[in-house]
């Protein structure tokens, strides 16, 4: 009989809710960092994920690089997605209301949902883990090997991220063209160049996580949707704009879900996170770690 | 000339007058025959489209073999086929297009959109061979005069699988299912049946089809100590299930997976995983491994080499179903012509016809006519279906 | 209603009375007589997104939501109670105007983005207990030999049938929107869209107004649920999930969300976009789809109707 104690079920359940958590915490950072240059929110973002997983199917598996390459080159190459979209149809629609705004956003999500339709079909993908071997075993509960990964890319994009921003010129200036365009483009700061900036870097990180999520979960062209939705309220959970506040909305409802399948009901494992959110939506509308006083201020 | 001299030759240059004729309109009939039209609606976009898409080509494929040999009584066959997207609205109108024009509607794909299109068929008159599985699809039976369906039921897949189950000497299970019309009906049916064939449900969890990871609920399934897990879903799911039963160190649990699983992509994608799942499935997925002299070898070979010659892809359960429905309803066109009423009947008596999913044998009472003796109990062995013992 | 909402009134109605003459001879696009029955029901819907997003400046991501409260109350009634449909209609619309009573007094106070996720989140909430009450609702299989409607004692067997009665309830439900656009309330709405703190510092009670816009704009959805259960006959909770809610907001969108005969026309032509006309691009159709939604996007932001009229339509009372 399979021995299994009720503690290593704990366990196994706060492995798996932190695995999705940290998922969905990268999305909602991509959220973020268009929201703070451009005050858009990106319903795209949940394609890049997809387009990150596939992308690294494509190179590990039709130009057999190794998989750190391939990650690397799927990350490249979403970014560039990301920078494209910029360029051709954002950068267009920069005066357009903030409502239809969202429309191109989601006109741009189907074409690209489209677009790896027809690439490569309607067939889920699988990626060789990072590293391979049998799951560590911790008082019971498996951990994949390749969970400890996407820590480990999520740690590396949240620090890479905060020196980016706190110390590099390009980081400050993407803050301050947040803060006050006008005011950033009279002290000489290229607010276009960071909006373009701002969707590339935030295509790569849909794809750190597309392309760590795949060795598990396995991707296929329509897996986007559900991800960027998952994403999305962690952002606004977080307060939107706050990337410490993604991380642990993000979290939050990963581990959420996870305890409320293990312990109450499977089924309603979504709805539970869904509640949470609402919760604390209506008792701290500005999200958990966002600031009433900008949350006021921002337009729509 | 005599007159009677002339009377003969009038007479024979008439009858050869008449005969020409005769000849001419047969032959005319022949040429410019009115084609046979049957309509056509699968989930070829949308969530079902793995379903939708093998259906779609083997219809097409079938459609022209026969035209190439002359179409059926000498009438070539006209498919229209029409993608529902998966969306139970879509399907709907569709079928209220098609029962304008067709005499017999093959499709839809999945039980929510076939459930959204019995209805419109009913009223219009017009036979409809759905290729889902939910027996609500054919039940209750006097509302259902005009609708069949050529997927067996979940019960006969549970049925099978209980049987297995019994031989192992398995009575305690925990069962995972996903939330969406197929993993309903598979749940519906094994909690049904569960005991009258003296098995325990122990536990019994659910998730999203688009679900990442499902280790949560094995791991709950794993604290209630169960002798074996059912898994009932289709598409990636399945895979997660096999690839976290196996990281989580539950293989020493046997996995049953459902029907859906039955299609070779799964093996692959699941990799080494996959060793030792057992499952039950419909002939036309091990065409090779049936014995020479079983009734289905000659019908399921030929459609395998056919199609996997022409996709470059294996064969699947879905594809089957199309076979099925396309095949029943050109052999009711042959026999009583485009007539909807007329095929209604032919569908209703048709006995022992020999189709990739099973010998079916249809009446006023069975609407699907197979059962679980036309499936078999297979197990993933070296990357491949093998029969379970 | 101003003269030349009449006048569009009366085209409409006109053009509606006629269309199934038009299109009936031809076999070709016979069908389309059906095609606009599912856009009438959508357009219901859409009115309420309208008044509610166009109008009072408020998003709604749950509009899909009331729509299937409404369908669910409807069939479970009928089919499992055996309740007079017109029963069961009204008691639908009461239990979507509760439902959005109370999830919009917390949630309206809420703006822009908080506001949409709110409503986002609620709409997936209601998609789940769809799927996972089972007893009630069927689950995932949904339910099916659902009863059909009887009007003054006739019943609606026809498709023609059924699209008079349905053009007939939306321009009943028009003239109703057009007539609290010109009430007190609609003034109130337009203030709240322009400069929502200034009219509260005017004295205009904000928050009970949105509610109220909230609460008409779920009861037109439930409506139409229950209109889609008796002409469909059967249910099922795809048709009521997130992704629909998103596609009432593009037909607004597309159409022109500040007039409500820009809902009116855009939810008909993309009806018919979505059902219809790209068949014939086959498996490219959802490409077609997000091209002409990003066109429209990118170059007629304020959506269709802005190609009549110059100026945008302002509906003064």
């Amino acid at each position: 009989m399979d021995s299994f104690s009720l503690g290593s079920a704990l366990l196994q359940y706060t492995v798996s809710g932190l695995t999705i958590g940290v998922i969905y915490a990268l999305v909602a950072i991509g959220y973020n960092i268009i929201y703070n240059v451009t005050e858009i929110i990106n319903f795209a973002q949940g394609e890049f994920v997809m387009l990150g997983g596939l992308f690294a199917v494509f190179f590990a598996q039709s130009l057999h690089l190794p998989i750190f390459l391939a990650f690397v080159a799927a990350i490249g190459l979403t970014g560039l997605t990301g920078f494209a979209m910029e360029r051709l149809v954002i950068r267009r629609a920069r005066s357009s209301t903030v409502l239809s705004l969202i429309i191109i956003t989601i006109a741009v999500s189907i074409l690209l949902k489209g677009t790896a339709m027809f690439w490569w079909g309607k067939n889920p993908y699988s990626l060789p883990p990072f590293s391979s071997g049998r799951p560590f075993i911790v008082l019971g509960a498996a951990i994949q090997r390749q969970a400890v990964w996407i820590f480990a890319v999520s740690a590396i994009v949240v620090v890479c991220l905060t020196l980016f921003f706190r110390r590099s010129a390009y980081g400050k200036a993407m803050l301050a063209s947040a803060d006050n365009p006008s005011a950033a483009r009279m002290v000489g700061i290229p607010v276009r160049q960071m909006v373009l900036l701002s969707f590339t870097l935030s295509a790569a990180i849909g794809a750190a996580a597309g392309v760590s999520i795949t060795p598990i979960s396995l991707m296929e062209y329509d897996r986007g949707a559900l991800l960027g939705l998952k994403g999305f309220g962690a952002a606004v959970l977080g307060g939107l704009g706050q990337f410490f506040g993604a991380l642990v909305a993000g979290i939050v409802l990963g581990l959420a879900e996870s305890f409320c399948a293990g312990y109450l009901s499977s089924g309603y494992k979504d709805a539970v996170a869904l509640v949470i959110l609402l919760l604390a939506l209506f008792f701290k509308p500005e999200g958990l770690f966002g600031s009433r006083e900008a949350a006021k201020l921002k337009r729509f | 000339m005599s007159r009677l001299g002339e009377c003969v030759s009038r007479s024979i240059l008439a009858g050869f007058y008449v005969g020409l004729m005769l000849f001419l309109a047969a032959s005319g009939r022949g040429l410019a025959a009115e084609p046979y039209k049957i309509g056509a609606v699968f989930s070829i976009t949308g969530g079902a489209s793995f379903l939708g898409e093998p259906e779609k080509k083997t219809a097409e494929m079938i459609r022209d073999e026969i035209n190439k040999q002359g179409g059926i009584n000498g009438h070539p066959i006209e498919l229209i086929m029409l993608d529902d997207e998966t969306d139970p609205t879509k399907a709907n109108l569709a079928v209220k297009k098609l029962v304008k024009e067709v005499p017999v509607i093959i499709g839809p794909s999945t039980s929510g959109t076939s459930l959204a299109v019995v209805g419109v068929a009913e009223e219009a008159n017009v036979p409809l061979i759905s290729c889902a599985a939910s027996h609500k699809i054919v039940t209750p039976i006097e509302s259902r005069k005009w609708i069949f369906k050529v997927a067996g039921s979940d019960s006969h897949v549970v049925g099978k699988m209980f049987e297995h189950m019994k031989k192992q000497g398995i009575q305690k299970i925990g069962i995972m299912t996903v939330s969406d019309g197929f993993g309903a009906s598979g749940r519906e049916e094994l909690l049904r049946l569960a005991p009258e064939n003296g098995i325990t449900v122990v536990a019994d969890e659910r998730y999203g089809p688009q679900d990442t990871d499902l280790s949560a609920q094995l791991t709950k399934i794993r604290t209630s100590q169960p002798q074996a897990i059912v898994n009932w879903s289709t598409g990636p799911t399945q895979i997660l299930a096999v690839k976290n039963w196996r990281d989580l160190g539950m293989d020493s649990i046997p996995l049953y997976q459902s029907h859906g699983f039955g299609n070779r992509k799964n093996i692959q994608l699941a990799g080494k995983g996959a060793e030792g799942v057992r499952l039950p499935l419909a002939r036309v997925n091990i065409g090779p491994l049936l014995a020479d002299d079983h009734p289905q070898k000659k019908v399921i070979m030929e459609y395998t080499k056919a199609y996997e010659a022409q996709f470059k892809e294996p064969v699947s359960s879905f594809g089957g179903h199309a076979w099925d429905s396309m095949h029943l309803a050109m052999a009711a066109l042959k026999a009583v012509g485009p007539d909807a009423a007329k095929i209604r009947d032919f569908l209703e008596n048709t006995k022992g016809f020999v189709g990739q999913h099973g010998t079916f044998n249809f009446s006023a009472q069975d609407h699907n006519g197979l059962s679980k003796e036309d499936l078999e109990m297979v197990v993933v062995k070296d990357g491949d279906w093998a029969l379970a013992k | 209603m101003t003269r030349k909402d009449w006048r569009i009134f009366l085209l409409t109605a006109l053009l509606i009375a006629a269309f199934p003459w038009m299109v009936q001879p031809v076999k070709a696009v016979s069908h389309y007589v059906d095609v606009m029955v599912f856009a009438g029901i959508f357009a219901l819907v859409c009115l309420g997104v309208t008044m509610l997003m166009g109008y009072a400046g408020q998003v709604s991501m749950a509009q899909a939501a009331f729509f299937g409260i409404g369908a669910y109350t409807s069939a479970i009634l009928t089919g499992r109670f055996a309740l007079d449909p017109w029963l069961a209609m009204p008691a639908g619309a009461s239990l979507a105007a509760l439902v959005a009573w109370v999830v919009g007094i917390p949630a309206l106070r809420l703006k822009g983005h908080y506001l949409a996720m709110a409503t986002l989140g609620f709409g997936v909430i209601v998609h789940i207990i769809l799927n996972e009450e089972v007893e009630w609702t069927g689950g995932p299989s949904g339910m099916a030999d659902l009863p059909g409607l009887h009007v003054l004692g006739w019943k609606l067997s026809t498709e023609l049938a059924w699209y008079y009665f349905v053009w007939g309830t939306v321009f009943l439900a028009l003239l109703f929107c057009f007539h609290v656009l010109h009430s007190r309330v609609g003034r109130a709405l337009r203030a709240i869209h322009e400069e929502e703190s200034a009219a509260e510092a005017m004295g205009v009670p904000t928050a009970r107004y949105k509610v109220q816009v909230f609460v008409l704009s779920a009861v037109l959805a439930a409506v139409a649920g229950s209109l889609y259960t008796h002409f469909v006959t059967c249910l099922n909770p795809s048709s009521f999930n997130l992704m629909w809610s998103i596609r009432f907001i593009l037909m607004v969108m597309v159409g022109g969300m500040q007039s409500l005969w820009g809902a009116l026309l855009g939810t008909v032509l993309m009806t018919f976009v979505g059902n219809e006309w790209l068949h014939v691009f086959a498996e490219f159709e959802i490409l077609v789809y997000g091209a002409i939604l990003l066109v429209v996007a990118l170059f007629l932001p304020k959506g269709l109707v802005s190609l009549f009229t110059r100026k945008p339509i302002v509906h003064n009372a």
